[in-house]
């Protein structure tokens, strides 16, 4: 407990010394929340459009694809924000940093998540929470605390499971330099696919994302709790509650498979 | 008590040649090498490029695991015990930032207190003593990025020191240095050894380093041991010819002096050899002064590369990391 205390304190200084280094070009540093808002407002403007002529998916109205919507990129624009700068993580292992990673006294993973925290992709936080704001406003919640918890909840697991997911696939990166373009398949391609109601998928890729990659607890899953449906695919009403579950195996998955790629590098690499 | 031991350790890669279809060869980078270091030495880790001097390196710190053998480093095995090892070693890679780019130094040193966990009247005092001896008042507000190389290299070592680590590992710290700064860092790391108790590992191409430092020397070459003990002996086995660069005022033959004999002659610069036991550079020195003006001079020291290459005699040609076995 104290050691997480301390570990949870350095984060916050190492956040605050990142933060000072980016305000040290203010100007360049406002230009860049405005146009991470910017290109993520587009992506909200984009789906709007396509409800303006497609107003059903599946069972799912344009509202209710709006709640989905909102969950996933608000956990994802969270994820984005504590460890978006592993995109880079390739680049520490070819030119040797990692070696002073393993040199500190403090663990690799918590080093490498804190290596970084980009401030401007809090840009991407606020268009999520317009949309969730959205979509709260114009649909007609009963809301209950059940109902308010399990939609926390979704965020709380769904950040989890996003870090879990990205933490594993960036482990490519300790066996092949070119591992970016194939883990960023399985980040980005992850949240976009956690956007929409899963029911309008083929049925392999519906069975993978609530098995394998179990993207479908980040954001489907709780909203049709919240929204009082029930499943059309035919999957238990407790289901919506198992999100925390999940993102705990999810989390406890990606510390193995970092564990052992450590291991890899340190019998392999150099 | 030895702080280092290494016992018979070995380390093996597994590479491809020619992409992931190619041949699978084993590349032995550190063959059986076993020493013991005691606590309080300076000691040179030296050896031509792709010896095994960084491998060694990296299995004492705890970055790599050896394919066999035993490690031992201030009592800790370093891979499996990593964590606390990191607590009582310091290390400094030359060409490798460790410092917050864009950070001032001082919040480097600030953020390496509470990673390392330093009780902060150890801090107080480490970082009040450092920054007198290595002069860094005048840059301590300065980010990273804008230091120089010498500048940098100081604030490094610093961060390498504040924990008051019992051994400190070095690789090329004056690499790319100028004079003074070499000086600076070399004054460094002996009252730092003196009074602290220091132990230090380097390895370097600097064969100033290893003489203003170390006392003891340990040469590797295709990824074995082939010198162990101190300086002076090495080079009175080894390393005995100097060679005296003179530029006259006029271009002359070359020079008949007594104890040298001149190796080369381009135009008013020769070249001359001469024994360091039987000749001092002073003699040799006025004796080319009685016979032609001088305008500058310089002694080449014995290169540690040609050192290693004598070693081993003459006959065997460079090579990269020897190649012992391979398998399919």
């Amino acid at each position: 407990m104290a050691d997480l205390l301390d570990a949870l304190r350095l984060y916050v200084r190492l956040v605050r010394a990142r933060l000072r280094a980016q305000l040290q070009y203010r100007t360049s540093f406002v230009l860049d929340v405005i146009g991470t808002f910017l290109i993520s407002f587009l992506d909200f403007i984009a789906i709007l459009i396509i409800f303006a002529n497609v107003p059903q998916l599946g069972s799912w109205s344009a509202s209710e694809v709006a709640l989905l919507y909102g969950i996933a990129t608000l956990a994802f624009a969270l994820t984005d924000l504590v460890v978006g700068h592993l995109d880079g993580f390739p680049q520490t292992i070819r030119d040797g940093t990692f070696d002073l990673v393993l040199v500190r006294p403090r663990s690799t993973l918590f080093q490498v998540m804190t290596a970084d925290f980009q401030i401007r992709r809090l840009g991407r936080i606020s268009q999520a929470i317009v949309v969730l704001a959205y979509a709260i406003a114009t649909l007609r919640i009963d809301w209950t605390i059940e109902r308010a918890v399990v939609l926390v909840g979704a965020v709380v697991a769904g950040t989890a499971i996003f870090i879990s997911i990205w933490v594993a696939v960036i482990c490519i990166a300790f066996w092949t330099v070119e591992g970016r373009e194939a883990a960023n398949a399985f980040t980005y391609g992850g949240v976009t696919l956690a956007e929409y109601p899963i029911e309008i998928y083929d049925r392999w890729l519906r069975r993978f994302l609530a098995y394998v990659v179990p993207v479908a607890f980040v954001a489907y899953f709780p909203a049709l709790f919240i929204l009082g449906k029930p499943d059309p695919l035919g999957f238990p009403t407790w289901i919506s509650f198992t999100s925390p579950a999940v993102a705990a195996a999810v989390a406890f998955v990606a510390l193995g498979v970092w564990g052992w790629a450590v291991r890899h590098y340190q019998s392999a690499g150099g | 008590m030895a702080v280092i031991e290494v016992e018979h350790v070995r380390k093996e890669f597994t590479v491809r040649r020619g992409g992931v279809l190619g041949q699978r060869a084993t590349l032995r980078a550190v063959d059986d090498v076993s020493f013991d270091i005691a606590p309080g030495t300076i000691v040179g880790y030296i050896g031509p490029n792709g010896a095994g001097k960084s491998t060694t390196v990296k299995m004492l710190t705890g970055i790599l695991v050896p394919t066999s053998g035993r490690i031992r480093v201030a009592g800790l095995e370093p891979t499996r015990q990593r964590i606390p090892l990191a607590r009582r070693i310091g290390v400094m890679f030359g060409q490798r930032v460790q410092l917050w780019w864009d950070l001032p130094l001082i919040e480097s040193f600030d953020l390496l207190r509470y990673i390392y966990r330093v009780p902060a009247e150890r801090y107080e005092a480490n970082l009040r003593a450092f920054r007198e001896i290595l002069e860094l008042d005048p840059f301590l507000r300065t980010p990273v990025r804008q230091l120089s190389l010498g500048q940098r290299i100081r604030g490094e070592l610093t961060a390498a020191m504040l924990h008051d680590p019992e051994i400190l590992f070095l690789d090329e710290p004056t690499i790319g240095l100028d004079v003074i700064a070499k000086q600076r860092v070399r004054e460094f790391l002996v009252s730092a050894n003196r009074e602290r108790g220091l132990t230090v590992m380097l390895t370097t191409h600097d064969l100033a380093d290893i003489e203003r430092l170390s006392s003891r020397i340990l040469i590797i070459d295709h990824g074995r041991i082939v010198y162990d003990g101190d300086v002076e002996a090495l080079k009175e086995r080894y390393g005995t010819e100097r060679i005296l660069v003179v530029d006259l005022v006029e271009p002359a033959p070359p020079l008949e002096v007594e104890g040298g004999r001149v190796i080369r002659v381009d135009g008013p610069r020769q070249w001359i050899a001469f024994e360091r036991a039987r000749t001092s550079a002073a003699q040799l020195t006025a004796e080319v002064a009685s016979k032609a003006a001088l305008r500058d001079l310089a002694i080449d020291e014995p290169d540690i590369e040609d050192v290693v290459r004598r070693i081993y005699g003459d006959a065997r040609p460079a090579m990269g990391p020897t190649e012992r076995s391979s398998t399919a």
